[in-house]
């Protein structure tokens, strides 16, 4: 029996796992499997060039947002870094509009300004998508601010990389986090490696990075991301301790890419192995484990798992039609959403010159 | 009616009144409250506010400017002091990346309604690590606001819109001109407010226009005296308050009254605010000059420490003068 079986069989039996029920159970299994979809079809128009940019994909990391963030309630929020796509479908984001967006097309969530790293949906408590490492841990750190001045029950995720945990603002965050009481959850997805650096040669640290939440007083956990119910049940934990005693978490959750930094990390088969890819491919697969472990269970078949597999690479491939399909943002669209006031048209915009072109 | 107060006072009963009138206000910064600031704008506040509404910070720009970034995206409208502008160096990709491009990079769902004030000024000993002016820096990033004010009713009315305004706003004040006094309307009369984007007319003249912002404005005033009393020449000063957005037709409405522009500004002439207001001038008002645009900026080297020549290194009174007689 290989470690993620072995896990598996113990945290499935937490109480937050207990009480999934056996349709929400392949709900998580198929929103696994969609990212997985969504994902090996933009790789296919990012190579095709209809993808401009940077393309950071998530494949292999998928338990850690779809677990995550099965977990959030009506007043919990979300921030992460520019390896996005996970997240943003897991929260219920449309394939299309996410698609668009990586398109550059006016359809976009973003209206095609943003691009594969900055995907938006404040209507689902979705606040991106940031480009820079670390750069979103003090906004994750804010938006958990604000939820406890304004009184609202609530927590924040905030999700880094392993890379990120040497940026200074992250440390500046976990300290004002743990001295100001702020309901925010702080989430290393590690997935070993800071780009084409390995966390070896990248970070100093005793057990493990996340052990470094002690010098702050912050409680951490270290979660295997390649079981979905250990995934679940140890963050649920710290969304609880954020949520009812305003107390902040550091998480750290080892997984693994199968792609490299991004499409353009043209290193990402010479920093590591093909073992070592392969290896995780076979045994720590987070879909594979879970799919084991549904059918183990007799909650999935081997049909319905590739029936969902099908349908989700069927809607993959319908957002990439529409995204084709849908119109490019026009020049006048450029100097939209650049200033609130602006867009409105408010008597303050109308004051003095915003732009400065010729 | 009007009563005498300090800028400083000005801009403390500006934060009060905002305080008081919008619960989601906070007042955020290093040593704002229990120690009522380093510079005394936030005396009292947190006496009277307390622990929720002002906020002390560590030392930890990047951390607290990046959380107020993040709270405003809830509808926290927070106020952040950054204890000398000179430190929004250590938070610059919050400033930047953050506050200037959420709104744009999500398309429209997200704004930003954050104030960032402090001093950003020479001319006070510190040495150059804590003299930087970069109004014309964040100006040049779309989205962000920048303003300037020299008085301290305009510091008390820009403050005020600042905090009322959805998008970032920055506030360069000036630790020479806390101390300094000037009428600012009563309350009892009204809420006060000075638009951004709306220069005023300091003072009236016909020979040559001198466009400043910030503590120029007061050098430029100072100039204006000399040239009428020893020199006969009518200079107008023109206070363009706010940096972006821009009061450009004010700005060209004095160029074709006196048809000819020295420019007074504190920052660095490479790509200083003066850069930008002489390159709308010559695109919109060429034909008006009777003389090539000048400018009297900080003298181009890091702010220098020695108190024996750092008022020369700033504009002042004695530079003005010499450039718009160097114009005859």
């Amino acid at each position: 029996m290989n470690r993620a079986n072995l896990s598996s069989l113990d945290f499935a039996l937490s109480p937050i796992n207990q009480g999934l029920t056996p349709e929400r159970k392949i709900e998580l299994f198929a929103q696994m499997v969609r990212i997985r979809r969504f994902e090996q079809a933009s790789l296919k128009y990012y190579q095709s060039g209809k993808i401009a940019g940077f393309l950071h994909l998530y494949i292999g990391q998928e338990a850690v947002a779809v677990g995550t963030i099965s977990l959030g309630g009506p007043d919990d929020h979300f921030i992460t870094a520019y390896r996005d796509h996970g997240h943003a479908l897991a929260i219920g984001m449309s394939m299309n509009e996410c698609m668009a967006e990586m398109f550059g097309k006016k359809t976009g969530c973003s209206k095609g300004k943003g691009g594969s790293m900055h995907f938006f949906a404040p209507d689902k408590n979705f606040w991106g998508g940031h480009g820079i490492v670390a750069g979103q841990t003090p906004l994750g750190l804010g938006l958990a601010y604000a939820l406890k001045y304004l009184g609202r029950e609530g927590c924040c995720l905030c999700y880094l990389g392993d890379g990120a945990v040497n940026q200074g603002t992250f440390h500046e965050s976990l300290n004002l986090a743990a001295l100001f009481e702020i309901p925010v959850v702080y989430v290393i997805e590690n997935n070993g490696y800071s780009m084409g650096t390995s966390q070896g040669r990248s970070s100093s640290y005793t057990s493990c990075l996340a052990q470094r939440a002690d010098a702050y007083n912050i409680a951490w956990d270290v979660i295997d991301g390649s079981n979905l119910y250990e995934v679940r049940a140890k963050t649920h934990i710290a969304i609880e301790r954020a949520r009812t005693q305003h107390r902040p978490s550091l998480l750290e959750i080892h997984t693994y890419r199968y792609y490299g930094h991004s499409i353009a990390d043209a290193n990402h088969k010479k920093y590591r192995t093909p073992e070592e890819i392969e290896n995780h491919k076979q045994n720590y697969d987070p879909i594979s484990v879970f799919r084991r472990t549904l059918i183990a269970e007799g909650i999935l078949t081997e049909d319905r798992a590739a029936a969902l597999n099908q349908a989700a690479a069927d809607e993959a491939a319908a957002a990439v039609k529409f995204a084709d399909s849908s119109p490019a943002p026009s020049l006048a669209d450029i100097r939209t959403d650049v200033y609130w006031e602006s867009d409105h048209a408010t008597p303050a915009s109308k004051i003095g010159r915003h732009f400065f072109d010729d | 009616m009007s009563r005498i107060l300090t800028y400083r006072e000005a801009l403390r009963e500006g934060l009060d009144e905002e305080l008081a009138r919008d619960p989601n206000v906070v007042l955020i910064g290093e040593e704002v409250a229990q120690y009522n600031g380093a510079y005394k704008v936030t005396e009292g506040l947190w006496k009277k506010w307390g622990d929720q509404r002002v906020l002390d910070t560590p030392i930890s720009e990047a951390g607290f400017i990046g959380m107020g970034i993040g709270a405003s995206l809830l509808g926290v409208r927070p106020v952040m002091e950054l204890m000398f502008w000179s430190f929004h160096s250590v938070a610059f990709d919050q400033l930047v990346s953050n506050a200037a491009c959420i709104r744009y990079m999500s398309g429209g769902l997200c704004h930003c309604p954050i104030v960032v004030r402090g001093p950003a000024n020479g001319g006070t000993g510190v040495g150059a690590t804590h003299s930087h002016t970069p109004e014309a820096l964040f100006a040049a990033f779309p989205g962000l606001k920048v303003c300037a004010p020299a008085t301290p009713a305009d510091a008390k009315g820009l403050i005020k819109t600042a905090i009322r305004d959805n998008d970032p706003v920055f506030v360069m004040e000036n630790t020479l001109l806390y101390g300094t006094s000037g009428e600012v309307p009563d309350p009892a009369d009204g809420d006060f407010l000075v638009p951004l984007g709306l220069a005023d007319i300091k003072r009236e003249g016909s020979d040559v226009s001198l466009i400043a912002h910030g503590r120029s404005v007061i050098q430029a005033l100072a100039a204006a005296d000399i040239l009428q009393t020893e020199h006969g020449i009518h200079a107008e000063v023109l206070d363009l308050r706010s940096i972006r957005p821009l009061d450009q037709d004010a700005i060209l409405k004095t160029v074709r009254k006196t048809h000819r522009v020295v420019l007074v500004d504190e920052s660095k002439p490479f790509g200083g605010v003066s850069a930008m207001v002489a390159m709308l001038i010559q695109d919109h008002a060429f034909d008006d000059l009777d003389a090539p645009i000048k400018r009297v900026c900080s003298l181009d080297a890091p702010a220098i420490y020695s108190q024996h020549v750092e008022y020369e290194q700033l504009p002042n009174p004695g530079r003005i003068v010499g450039k718009v007689l160097s114009m005859a």
